[in-house]
Parts: structure tokens; C-alpha cells; sequence
């Protein structure tokens, strides 16, 4: 997987409070805003104003919840044991029955797709919580304090910037190899673990650009002059008015790390057969592709609406929130 | 500017130093016995393992094993595997493919990235702009080896278009394989190009250029597209490293014998020497682009000035 440092959102600064909302279309084309504006609004109700009415924003919204809630409680979906696999059905294509056919040991695709959500989720939320924390934290260290704190941060973001995600991946994953006894949320940690490792740079640029830029606020050297020290003017100041595209490029990013654990679990690596995800299934229908497609189109439909509902996601909220684009 | 390179080539020693330590410490960390199934179904002679532990330093700690391996790399010498096969005439097999494949996939990349992203963004909200918008985010969502699969099967086994497999490596075997390794990037590039190009129309520079009286064709074609193509630069600069070490899936789809692969094999044989003599050229490689990508900002950006 390559990693997508393209999506270095624009540094929106955050710094126009009072942004006016001029009259007309908003950033996604579909949306329009009301002509006349009574009062001026923040920044981020602005935003707000434009995201509720966007297309892409709610279908991603929907598309989002609805895995979330298939995640945590996949009972709801279907009645049927995920584990339970007659050798008899096996490869057998979608019937009234079983909507999504059957898997080569037999076990219902629909059932193990939706009970593959959890895992495959929790590798992308776990992730991107692990690499936005350390990553912001790094940033913000460098970019606050520069002069040698920032020379240290920057080289060691360079140093595991020039690693490829997906090699270091799999040293980290031949280092800790799971089994069919492991438990599975030893499992999950360790692809986290894999994952978030090199993961963190593109984050930790980013907010090193953006608190970089708001440093030299006003309001930055305003809270200076009336005494705020370091910790304070982090929190208080520099945190909330630097956030934006780090929370932007984490959304996007979530969506690119359930995918690279469909590939690690596709290189036999990932997450491992007694867990059941997307990535898992994928990894055995890959195999027999040619045949039995159903076996690889309906986890991997699922896992594409996934990443493609985060994405979008990430690009309705970072469009909501550059004021340049309006 | 000559004294810019130099301090750019000096900041990289610590991280080379830093990317080989770190390598060759998660390599190092790697579990298992290195000379398990070395002499087939049997445990290996205690002579053997005697002779190649001294041979390869095995049997001291890792701060004396990684600085006799740097010293020996100042060297030129890459060192050996446990087969005793020189690491550098490996390398020299597997880079060359690796390398072709790489410039093919960024090659991808500007010509459809770029074309792409300068179409639509000339032309906003139009039929074009929303299909590719739509069709960019479909393939940076699907999977690598999904696309990798489906292309080969429809092009490659059903229609015949392309070969099957990259293995003679000749660059007509390896156009499939490029554009699959492109995909992803290239989406990425058409929409920041998009991005630039719409918001650089905008800008005061290109307005000024406009009333002077400009064609049209001369305000985009030279004072908007050079400004617009420096994030994309940043994007296919960072991508170089990444596609020459991260074409694993790639290369093992279309049964490439390049450095993805060997990376790979390497890590589940063990072979230490190996995966830290590749990746440090992949560091290499990677920090050199990363000097030249700056210095095309210069050269793209009149207002960049490295002095």
C-alpha cells in the first residue's frame, strides 16, 4: 500500500473566526447556503452549516454508523453462527438461504462478513487513535519548541518516515508471529502494534506545519505577553486551532488502515484464521478468485464501502473546513 | 544553493545511520533459530553452526554486530548470506526490475495523475470532473491485490492484452504490473492536482497575468501548472520509496523476482544481511529523492529560494 501523503490537508490556520459565509454554493457543489446571514458564525458552524447539508457527508455519515453498529452488535444482522460450517455446502454459491454463499469450509459468508466488521473496524480505530495520539504529540513538540527538539522530532520522523508501512509491517509481525491458540485480541494488538509503528509521520508533519503556522497567531503571542506558559498556551490556543487537519487526515487515514489489513492478513500475516475479518476472507477466497467469486466479493464489497465511506468522510469535513474553498 | 545540498547531505547521515540501526535492530529482534532447515530434515552439526556463528559474528551483542556490519558497509561491502551468496550480486538482480517497474508506475502517474487532475480541474463540476472525482475514490479504496487480481484476469488471462506475469521483466511485461502499483497514487494525484490547479486559478498572480492580457493557454499552461505541481511532486517523490520496497503484493501477483519479493523471502528465511543491505539502498535511494524533489520546488516556485 502506498501511503497517502497527498491528503496533507491545507493547513486551514482555523485562525478566521468571524469567517463571512458569502451566498451561494458550497464547497460540494450540492449544497447552498441561505443568502442572507444575521449574525457571523465560527469557523466550525460554518462548517457544521455546509456538512448537514452535503450528500457525500450523509451517505458516508449513514454508511459509517451502519457498520459501527454491525461492529458492535452483529446479532442484530443474523441469527447464524459465524463458526458453525458444514464441509457439505462448501463453495456453494448465494441461494435464498444463504445470501452470500457459502465459504470453502462451508460457513455461512453473509454471517462471517458481518461478524468480520468487528475486527476489521477495530484494527482501523485502534490504529488511527495510536498513530493521531503519538503523532500530534510529536508534531506539536516540534513544532512549538523548534531549535533542536524540532531537529530531533523532525530526524526521527525521517528515519521511520523512510521505512515503506507495509515492510515494517511484516518485520514487526514476523517478530510477534500469532497462532490459531492466541487469543484474539492479542491477534488485533499485534497488526495495531504493526501498523501504528510507522504510521504516525505523515500525522506528526502535519500538525509540526500547522502549529508551526499558528504559532505566530496573535492571539499565540497575545497569550505570551500576558504570562501563559508553555503547557497552557499548547492546550488552551494552539491544540484547538491546529487540530483540524490532523482529525481530517486521521479519518481518511482509517479508511487506508482497514485496507492494509486486508493486505497483511492477504500475505498470510495479519490477523489470523480463528478471528474472523474481511481481510481473513479475502485471503481465502483469493485463492479460489476464478471459481467461486462470491467468496472475494462480498467481504471484499464490504471492506471497499468501508474505506470508501471513510474517505469520503474526510473529504466533505476537510472541504466544510477550508476557508479557501469558499 | 550549493551550500543548501550540502547541509541536506549531511542531515542525512544520522537518518541513514538511524533507518539501518532501526532495521537492523527489528531484523535482529526477529525470532527462531537462523539455521532451523538450513541442512534439510535434520538438526545442523554442531561444527556447522560453531563455523557459521563465528563467520557471522552471531554470538555477540547486537551493538558490536551492527557496527561491524556499518564498518564493513563504509566499506562497499554488503556482506554475505548464510548460503554464501554475495548480498550485493542479489541485490544487483533484484534492483535493475524493481527499478524499471517503479519508473513505468510513476510514469503512470504523471501522465494520467497529472492529465487527469489538470482536465478537471480546468473544468469543475462538470460531467468529467464528478466521473473521475467518483472513479478516484473507488480505486483508492479497493485493495491493491484486488485490483492486481482482477486486471490479470480480464487483460491479461481473458483478453490476452498483456502478459500474464512480469517474470522475463521486459517492459512490456511489466506495463500491467506498473499500472496496477500506479493505481492508488495516481487517484491520489489527480485529485490533488485538482485541488492545486482550482485554487491556484484563483490567486492573485494568475489574476494579474489574465490583465495583462495572456492567452489563456499561456496563464494556465505556464504560471498556474508550474505552482500546482509542487504538492504533486511531494506525493510521487514520497511514492518512489514506497514502490520500491512496497511492491510486495504487486510483484508476488505477477510472480516478479524484484526487491518486494526478496525483502519477503529474507525476512522469513532470516537472512539478516540480506534485508538490511536492501533496505539501506532503499534508504539511500529514498533520501536522494526527497533531496531532489526539494530542489525541484526551487525550480518549479520563482518565490523559493534555498540560499
Amino acid at each position: 500500500m502506498t501511503d497517502p501523503h497527498s491528503l496533507s490537508p491545507h493547513p486551514t490556520g482555523a485562525t478566521a473566526d468571524t469567517l463571512e459565509v458569502e451566498a451561494g454554493e458550497g464547497p460540494l457543489g450540492g449544497a447552498v447556503v441561505p443568502a442572507a446571514q444575521d449574525k457571523p458564525r465560527s469557523l466550525a458552524s460554518d462548517a457544521w452549516h455546509d456538512l448537514r447539508r452535503s450528500p457525500i457527508f450523509i451517505t458516508a455519515s449513514v454508511i459509517i454508523v451502519i457498520f459501527v453498529v454491525m461492529a458492535a452488535f452483529p446479532g442484530l444482522f443474523t441469527n447464524k453462527d459465524p463458526y458453525f460450517c458444514d464441509l457439505n455446502l462448501s463453495r456453494q454459491g448465494p441461494s435464498a438461504g444463504a445470501w452470500f454463499g457459502y465459504d470453502l469450509q462451508g460457513c455461512d459468508v453473509y454471517a462471517r462478513t458481518i461478524y468480520g466488521a468487528r475486527a476489521s473496524i477495530l484494527v482501523g480505530v485502534l490504529t488511527t487513535t495510536a498513530v493521531t495520539l503519538s503523532g500530534a504529540l510529536f508534531g506539536m513538540i516540534g513544532g512549538f519548541y523548534g531549535g533542536w527538539a524540532d531537529s530531533v522530532v523532525s530526524r526521527v520522523t525521517d528515519i521511520f518516515f523512510g521505512i515503506p508501512l507495509l515492510l515494517g509491517g511484516i518485520l514487526v509481525l514476523s517478530s510477534f508471529p500469532s497462532g490459531v491458540g492466541t487469543p484474539e485480541w492479542q491477534t488485533i494488538g499485534k497488526v495495531v502494534l504493526a501498523l501504528a509503528i510507522l504510521g504516525w509521520t505523515s500525522l506528526a508533519r502535519i500538525m509540526r506545519s500547522t502549529v508551526i503556522q499558528v504559532k505566530q497567531a496573535d492571539y499565540v503571542q497575545a497569550a505570551r505577553a500576558l504570562g501563559g506558559g508553555a503547557p497552557r498556551i499548547l492546550r488552551a490556543h494552539v491544540l484547538p486551532n491546529a487540530v483540524t487537519p490532523v482529525i481530517v487526515y486521521a479519518t481518511i487515514v482509517l479508511g487506508i488502515f482497514i485496507g492494509a489489513e486486508a493486505t497483511l492478513s492477504f500475505l498470510g500475516i495479519g490477523l489470523q484464521p480463528p478471528v474472523i475479518s474481511w481481510g481473513v476472507a479475502i485471503d481465502d477466497g483469493a485463492t479460489y478468485f476464478r471459481q467461486s467469486p462470491h467468496m472475494l466479493l462480498f467481504p471484499g464489497g464490504f471492506l471497499v464501502l468501508t474505506v470508501l465511506a471513510f474517505i469520503m468522510l474526510g473529504d466533505a469535513v476537510r472541504d466544510a473546513f477550508d476557508p479557501r474553498l469558499r | 544553493m550549493g551550500r543548501y545540498v550540502i547541509r541536506r547531505l549531511l542531515q542525512m547521515i544520522p537518518v541513514f545511520i538511524g533507518t539501518t540501526f532501526l532495521i537492523f535492530m527489528m531484523v535482529w529482534a526477529l525470532p527462531g533459530d537462523p539455521f532451523a532447515g538450513k541442512c534439510g530434515d535434520r538438526p545442523c552439526p554442531e561444527s556447522y553452526v560453531q563455523a557459521m556463528t563465528a563467520k557471522f559474528n552471531l554470538d555477540e551483542p547486537w551493538y558490536v554486530q551492527y557496527g561491524l556490519y556499518m564498518a564493513n558497509l563504509l566499506q562497499g561491502d554488503f556482506g554475505e548470506t548464510f548460503a554464501g551468496v554475495q548480498v550485493i550480486d542479489e541485490l544487483t538482480q533484484a534492483y535493475p526490475v524493481t527499478f524499471k517497474l517503479t519508473v513505468i508506475a510513476i510514469l503512470f502517474e504523471i501522465v494520467i495523475g497529472v492529465g487527469a487532475g489538470v482536465l478537471t480541474g480546468l473544468r469543475r463540476g462538470g460531467f468529467l470532473d464528478n466521473l473521475v472525482l467518483i472513479s478516484t475514490l473507488f480505486v483508492i479504496s479497493i485493495p491493491i491485490f484486488v485490483i492486481g487480481y482482477t486486471l490479470q484476469l480480464l487483460l491479461g488471462v481473458n483478453l490476452g492484452l498483456f502478459p500474464v506475469t512480469g517474470r522475463e521483466g521486459t517492459v512490456y511485461a511489466l506495463i500491467l504490473p506498473a499500472f496496477v502499483l500506479a493505481s492508488a497514487t495516481l487517484a491520489y494525484v489527480a485529485r490533488v492536482m485538482r485541488t492545486n490547479l482550482i485554487e491556484n486559478l484563483r490567486s492573485d498572480y494568475v489574476r494579474t497575468a489574465t490583465a495583462k492580457g495572456l492567452a489563456r493557454r499561456r496563464v494556465v499552461g505556464v504560471h498556474t501548472l508550474r505552482n500546482s505541481l509542487i504538492p504533486v511532486i511531494t506525493l510521487i517523490g514520497a511514492d518512489f520509496g514506497a514502490l520500491l520496497g512496497g511492491a510486495i503484493v504487486t510483484e508476488g501477483i505477477f510472480n516478479i523476482n524484484g526487491v518486494g519479493g526478496l525483502i519477503y523471502r529474507s525476512i522469513r528465511l532470516r537472512e539478516f544481511a540480506l534485508v538490511t543491505g536492501a533496505v539501506t539502498v532503499l534508504v539511500i535511494v529514498f533520501l536522494l529523492v526527497n533531496l531532489i524533489v526539494d530542489l525541484l520546488y526551487a525550480a518549479l516556485d520563482p518565490r523559493i529560494r534555498y540560499d
